[in-house]
């Protein structure tokens, strides 16, 4: 289906990162935001803010970040599509409630703007270095989404799609934004409402009686889903349940429910490679990156290759499932692969792994608080291409 | 020229940031190039330094940050303390001659281009439209972007009620612009003797 | 054959014309609180509400959070919520913002709803949010093995107490009334048919409404300080409870085997979040307004 037209602003914008991301929402159809400010994600839940009151729906800044990111899931059972909005130590409180969105399957789609990091940090300032916490931060084994813009534009059209692929998956997926991208602005391009592919939550046809709030099939692992208030009378808790939704505290029921939230991701992350390839084929050296990181690994890229390096780029667009077999594949001609990122060695580990040895993987690291100076990644490369 | 870098410096409350964005969103919006803004978010409030740096290209623009400006716009004398000394070689320095006094940091093939902007401002009854009469000081002495989409993007950026003053300020400053390119391209090399 | 057994055994027998079970999922009973527990006492007298409240079912939605109290979401027979500890009112929150037809009650422990979860009672309260909040209120934390409460009051033993508490409890009546809720009372478990009553009041009336519901914990705080079991907790609520509708909130804190002071405190009328937030944009924004939802009855 097409978005409600109500919801999109179409037209041609100067708008940086956390304005178009709040635009992205409101034409996937977000009707509810539960925020709390911090930057430098607040500008998301104060244009929500403002927003809101023309086109239908509820913004409620709620008193701390465990409240807002359980009210959200609260409104999802009420029906609506959600948003939560945070960064570094936000992100940090709102952990258990990750695991609960995961756990009952709450479509949520949730926007990082990474700062620099542990505690306090950096608040004004970028880094990258969330990317393993929304992988393994809340307790026990889960799967997510998570996408990488790297300007307002994919802030916009990557919080659309989040929002189509949480209701695909029933899980939360991420929009892992930064402080640079956040805050800079450029054009953004928002089309007619009609050219907006909307994905609908998986309703159920079935009635109550015939409805198990967490049925699923053999070839189908994401359940389908009803909404308080329509008579199916659901159970839904973060206890370990059987697909009544019922707490079934048993090695069974886990050996069954834990296994299906991963696959369902796990199987289908195939379908959920989005990468940008730039003279990948037949590189020496392939530079992998995302987010801000791309836009300077680029200019070093631009460098090298004036230099007469044959060297490719990489550029994930979903970071989380992380493309291991496409990666594993670009070793049969790459011999050797750099990983720029805003954070002191986190997907690097990821290339690590999917290349198992075949190929050097040279890590650049930063601890953030600005981006990587175009020159070390050229370096890197230069010492990689050796 | 196919990619400009501009920064625009000042302090907090002088407007420094719409004068980017009005510069950025003429280029992006009403010109159909490519614009990136970047503006230094930090614990600054009102009065201390500001800064904002703008990048116009003809094609996409990767790396965002501008390190070493074609082009420096700069209302207070610690913006130009901090900003004169990464100008490009050859580059420009538009600044606000009561708030900027010019010294030797200036690179030395620099060009440098003042404007009274502060009396500009007073003289139209509001001071707070400095901001708006150094980007019609920029549009009037580049070529960078044209003087309609700079009309447009201030029209489309400052609060309602207040277009016709700022428009106004746009169209002393950008005057104010041509006359000096003007008389500096008639006297060559006299452009620097403040 | 113990006198709670016995209890027990008598009521299986009348299990086909109990009028609470159409309103319990009995494929999930038996439930998990302990003989002499007041918690499913409260469970029945809520019961009764809904019959004699007669909302529609399919209407009204539970949200619990962690501990004994919070199970109560997964045995009732509605939408019900299990959701994480101290976070019920925030989840209830949203779920009440998503879908305003829905009528929503919080049923929780003194532990999940005013240690972890104090905060978001508070500003719920504050923000008149339209739910009825019941808090079952025994001492202690039971769930976790009988740990210090913030209600647990000052002189009995505790595991983490282990030489007797000496906190300061909270008067949650007291802390309702302060933060602006609509209608505030505190009953016993000995006191069904006005608990009964309340909890109709409750789930009649519109903004934050609080009941506190004094239970017994006979496995985890009663025996472990010599008070008896269930039937003795209940047997001291009886004699030392005082009816005093009305009363200024600050003065019914509750001591260790004190007096009880219950009744309804307050009952007064505000807008709800909802209702503020339809009248102050109608008011601001007039026609560029698009209004949300059904927020009013009626509408």
């Amino acid at each position: 289906m097409s978005a409600d037209p109500k919801g999109v602003l179409t037209g041609t914008h100067f708008l940086d990162g956390d304005h178009a991301a709040c635009e992205g929402a409101l034409a996937a159809g977000c009707r509810f935001v539960a925020g709390y400010p911090i930057t430098p994600s607040t500008e998301i839940v104060e244009r929500f803010a403002a927003r809101i009151p023309l086109v239908g729906g509820v913004f409620i800044q709620m008193e701390d970040e465990l409240a807002a990111s359980i009210a959200i899931q609260g409104a999802v059972w009420g029906g609506k599509k959600v948003l939560n909005v945070t960064s570094g130590p936000g992100l940090s409180l709102m952990m258990e409630h990750l695991g609960y969105a995961a756990m009952t399957e709450t479509p949520s789609v949730w926007i990082d703007v990474q700062r620099g990091g542990p505690s306090t940090g950096l608040p004004t300032l970028p880094a990258q270095a969330d990317m393993m916490q929304i992988k393994w931060g809340s307790h026990g084994d889960y799967e997510i989404i998570a996408l990488s813009p790297n300007s307002p534009q994919e802030c916009f059209d990557l919080t659309i799609r989040a929002f189509n692929l949480a209701e695909e998956y029933r899980c939360p997926v991420f929009v892992m934004m930064d402080e640079v991208v956040g805050h800079m602005t450029e054009r953004v391009v928002i089309p007619p409402a009609d050219q907006i592919e909307i994905t609908e939550r998986k309703w159920t046809k079935k009635k109550p009686g015939e409805f198990r709030l967490y049925g699923t099939t053999e070839t189908d692992l994401v359940p389908e889903m009803v909404k308080a208030g329509d008579g199916y009378r659901v159970h839904v808790t973060g206890l370990t349940h059987d697909d009544r939704g019922y707490p079934s505290m048993t090695v069974p029921t886990q050996a069954r429910l834990v296994p299906r939230l991963l696959d369902k991701i796990r199987t289908n992350a195939s379908k959920l490679v989005d990468v940008r390839m730039d003279g990948c084929e037949g590189a020496d050296v392939i530079v992998v990156s995302f987010g801000i990181t791309s836009r300077v690994a680029s200019a070093a890229i631009d460098s090298a290759r004036a230099q007469g390096l044959k060297v490719g780029h990489l550029r994930l667009v979903i970071c989380w499932p992380f493309p291991a077999a496409l990666i594993q594949q670009l070793t049969a001609t790459a011999k050797a692969f750099v990983v720029p990122e805003l954070n002191m060695g986190q997907m690097v580990q990821e290339v690590r792994q999917a290349v198992n040895g075949t190929a050097k993987v040279v890590s650049v690291p930063h601890p953030g608080g600005t981006v990587h100076d175009p020159g070390t990644i050229l370096d890197a490369i230069v010492e990689a291409a050796r | 020229m196919a990619k400009t870098e501009i920064r625009v410096g000042g302090l907090g409350g002088q407007g420094v940031i719409l004068n980017a964005s009005i510069l950025g969103k003429a280029a992006s919006i009403f010109e159909g190039k490519h614009a990136t803004l970047i503006q230094a978010f930090g614990p600054e409030a009102r009065g201390s330094a500001c800064s904002a740096q703008v990048t116009i290209s003809d094609e996409a623009i990767g790396y965002p940050y501008v390190k070493h400006p074609d082009v420096l716009v700069l209302m207070s004398q610690d913006a130009y303390r901090q900003f004169a000394p990464t100008l490009k070689p050859g580059g420009l320095l538009l600044y606000e001659e009561e708030l900027v006094a010019l010294d030797n940091q200036l690179p030395k093939d620099a060009r440098a281009l003042g404007i009274p902007a502060t009396r500009f401002a007073e003289e139209l009854g509001r001071r707070l439209v400095l901001n708006i009469l150094m980007v019609g000081f920029f549009t009037g002495v580049t070529d960078v972007v044209s003087y309609e989409a700079v009309e447009k993007a201030v029209k489309d950026s400052v609060p309602k009620g207040t277009e016709d003053l700022n428009l106004r300020a746009l169209k002393r400053g950008y005057d104010y612009g041509r006359e000096q390119v003007q008389s500096a391209a008639s006297k060559p090399a006299a452009s620097k003797k403040k | 054959m113990s006198e709670s057994l016995e209890l027990h055994l008598a009521g299986e027998e009348s299990a086909l014309d109990n009028p609470v079970l159409p309103y319990l999922r009995q494929d999930r009973i038996p439930h998990i609180w302990c003989p002499g527990c007041g918690i499913g006492t409260s469970v029945n007298c809520f019961c009764r509400a809904l019959t004699d409240s007669a909302l529609d079912l399919d209407k009204l939605a539970i949200v619990s959070g962690i501990g004994c109290t919070g199970r109560t979401a997964g045995y009732l027979n509605l939408d019900s919520f299990h959701t994480t500890h101290g976070r019920a009112i925030p989840f209830a929150t949203g779920l009440k913002l998503a879908n305003p037809e829905l009528n929503v009650v919080v049923y929780s422990g003194d532990g999940d709803l005013f240690a972890i979860g104090g905060n978001h009672f508070f500003h719920a309260a504050r923000r008149n949010m339209d739910l009825l909040v019941i808090c079952v209120n025994n001492f202690t934390y039971g769930m976790t093995g009988g740990q210090v409460a913030p209600t647990t009051p000052v002189g009995p033993t505790q595991t983490t107490m282990p030489l007797g508490n000496f906190e300061n409890p909270f008067n949650l009546p007291f802390i309702a009334d302060a933060c602006g809720a609509t209608y505030v009372a505190r009953w016993t478990v000995y006191h069904v048919r006005q608990l009964a009553k309340a909890m109709k009041e409750g789930l009649l009336k519109k903004g934050f409404r609080f009941i506190e519901v004094m239970a017994p914990c006979p496995t985890l705080y009663s025996r472990r300080n010599r008070l008896g079991d269930g039937v003795d907790q209940v047997k001291y609520y009886k004699e030392n409870s005082v009816i005093k509708n009305g009363i200024d909130t600050k003065d019914i804190g509750l001591g260790y085997q004190g007096e009880i002071v219950v009744g309804k405190f307050v009952d007064r009328e505000r807008p709800t979040w909802l209702e503020a937030m339809d009248d102050h944009f109608s008011a601001v924004l007039g026609d560029r307004y698009t209004p949300y939802g059904p927020m009013r009855e009626g509408e």
